[in-house]
């Protein structure tokens, strides 16, 4: 792993425990006691991640919204400075390149943060389509640390940071996917409603320099609260049961952000277009031809990314993720099938045996995430 | 410690004999490799395995690993208990946690297997 990136808390995890695994290039902690006891201390309390992975490119100039939003699939150029979005960047053929946020910081500044195993791709597209003049990049990416805080708790904790006591009005105001920027040590601090949990939460990116010295303060001030450090494992266990996409599993260059499920994030009628509409509105206006399910295999082995999905003993499609869902004490897994197929009796495949399955609707579990951080929610 | 009532695998197994039987189960080593257990398969009572055959799968939350029979023989019964708690694995992996018990087709098998201190050695490498 001596090849592999760092992140400035790489000590911190191995001090405290961490499994490293790689991950899209970096030695990234994977659990730390243990993935359900972590899973339970997000829905239940509150919990830190270290996502330094992401990347983050800032985007700025009196040309950067127009030309940004011709890359991506949602409307971005009338939201005000301080909102965030979801979107998908697709190719000509309307295959999805990546997930992203991006975030207004000014009307000239923005922030757009993209998944660590496609920042290279992604920054090379960008520059590629980079016009002449009006926009600058900057690939910020090795000098920003990123803390998720989330779980019922996070608005508690946050507010305890002594460089976000002053905001603390502010951040309580923050509406799902609005953001703050703010002067802290070492320089610019943005802290968001956002997450990738399904519980209530913030992303705080901040300079790679002070990282740990907000990474342990969080840990000590939230003690009474719970907090604990919570690995990749169980950020992936928590967002698929909010049923929210990973790329390389429910988004690929080999489907359509339509087909995913993320068709609500893709803005056919923005008047400049975007790089891929036509494909999308071709294939919208054609039919979408495959959709993204929800399935539950009763008793047996779990569903895994890649086994086969059978109607009868026709294949219609394949697992993209799928996992024991901690919170839900239920085998379960997304997958994506023929349109057809998408209500029919249905099989999945696991390492040769055929096992029944139960259609599921989606998300697994409702996020908290508009209001109450401890709201009832309904269990799918 | 390694407790030296019973034998070793390579592959992080014991088995423990029990009259004319093995009791077969994971190490301490394997079920915290693993992590957090939610699945056991394992094999039909009746069905005949030679040592080293996979009869069956041990899944974590994010992992699926073989479970290999460490000596030949039939199956005389499983764990049903780990059904409905696969957590057993990992709270108690070489008591109440054991996977399924064989009937010894050879005991001389066992001599072949790892003791304690040689399965502690395999530990350390």
């Amino acid at each position: 792993m001596s090849d592999l990136k760092q992140t400035p808390l790489h000590q911190w995890h191995i001090d405290h425990g961490a499994r490293m695994v790689e991950f899209a290039g970096f030695a990234m902690p994977v659990q730390y006691e243990g993935v359900l006891a972590e899973h339970a201390t997000v829905r239940d309390a509150v919990g830190l991640f270290d996502i330094t992975h992401m990347g983050e490119v800032f985007v700025e100039g009196p040309g950067a919204g127009a030309w940004l939003s011709g890359l991506i699939t949602n409307s971005i150029i009338k939201g005000e400075p301080g909102k965030v979005t979801y979107t998908a960047m697709c190719n000509e053929q309307g295959g999805t390149l990546d997930d992203m946020l991006i975030y207004r910081l000014t009307e000239e500044r923005w922030l757009v943060v993209m998944n660590a195993s496609n920042h290279d791709k992604i920054v090379d597209w960008m520059q590629r389509h980079l016009p002449a003049e009006g926009v600058t990049m900057d690939d910020a990416s090795d000098r920003t640390g990123l803390i998720a805080v989330q779980g019922p708790d996070s608005q508690d904790l946050v507010g305890r940071l002594e460089a976000l006591a002053p905001h603390v009005a502010p951040i309580a105001e923050l509406g799902f996917y609005t953001h703050i920027a703010v002067d802290g040590p070492g320089g610019e601090w943005i802290v968001s409603r956002t997450g990738y949990t399904g519980e209530h939460g913030y992303e705080i990116y901040l300079p790679a320099g002070a990282m740990l010295a907000a990474w342990e303060e969080l840990l000590a001030r939230g003690e009474d609260l719970g907090v604990r450090p919570i690995g990749l494992a169980a950020r992936d266990t928590l967002r698929f049961e909010a049923c929210y996409c990973l790329y390389g599993h429910e988004l690929s260059e080999d489907w359509t952000p339509l087909e995913a499920g993320i068709g609500w994030a893709v803005k056919l009628k923005k008047k400049a277009g975007f790089i891929g509409r036509d494909a999308l509105a071709a294939q919208k206006e054609a039919g979408i031809p495959r959709t993204l399910i929800g399935l539950e295999v009763e008793g047996g082995p779990i569903a895994r990314e890649g086994c086969p999905v059978l109607a009868g003993d026709r294949e219609v499609g394949h697992v993209t993720s799928g996992t024991f869902a901690p919170t839900l004490q239920k085998k379960l897994a997304l997958a994506l099938v023929e349109k057809d197929f998408a209500e029919a009796d249905l099989m999945v495949e696991v390492r040769g045996k055929r096992l029944a399955t139960r259609h599921r609707a989606l998300p697994f579990l409702a996020a908290r995430v508009k209001g109450d951080p401890r709201a009832e929610r309904a269990l799918s | 410690m390694i407790p030296d009532d019973r034998k070793y695998t390579q592959e992080h197994e014991w088995v423990q004999v029990e009259g004319d039987a093995g009791v077969v189960g994971v190490t301490d080593h394997a079920a915290s490799e693993l992590g957090d257990i939610v699945y056991v398969d394992l094999p039909d009572v009746g069905a005949e395995f030679s040592a080293g055959d996979s009869v069956g799968s041990i899944e974590s939350v994010k992992a699926v690993a073989d479970l290999y029979i460490p000596v030949s023989g039939e199956i005389i019964e499983i764990n049903e208990a780990l059904d409905g708690d696969p957590a057993l694995v990992n709270n108690s992996p070489m008591d109440d946690g054991w996977m399924f018990k064989v009937r010894l087709a050879d005991p001389g098998e066992l001599e072949t297997l790892l003791d304690a201190a040689g399965y502690e050695d395999l530990l350390g490498k």
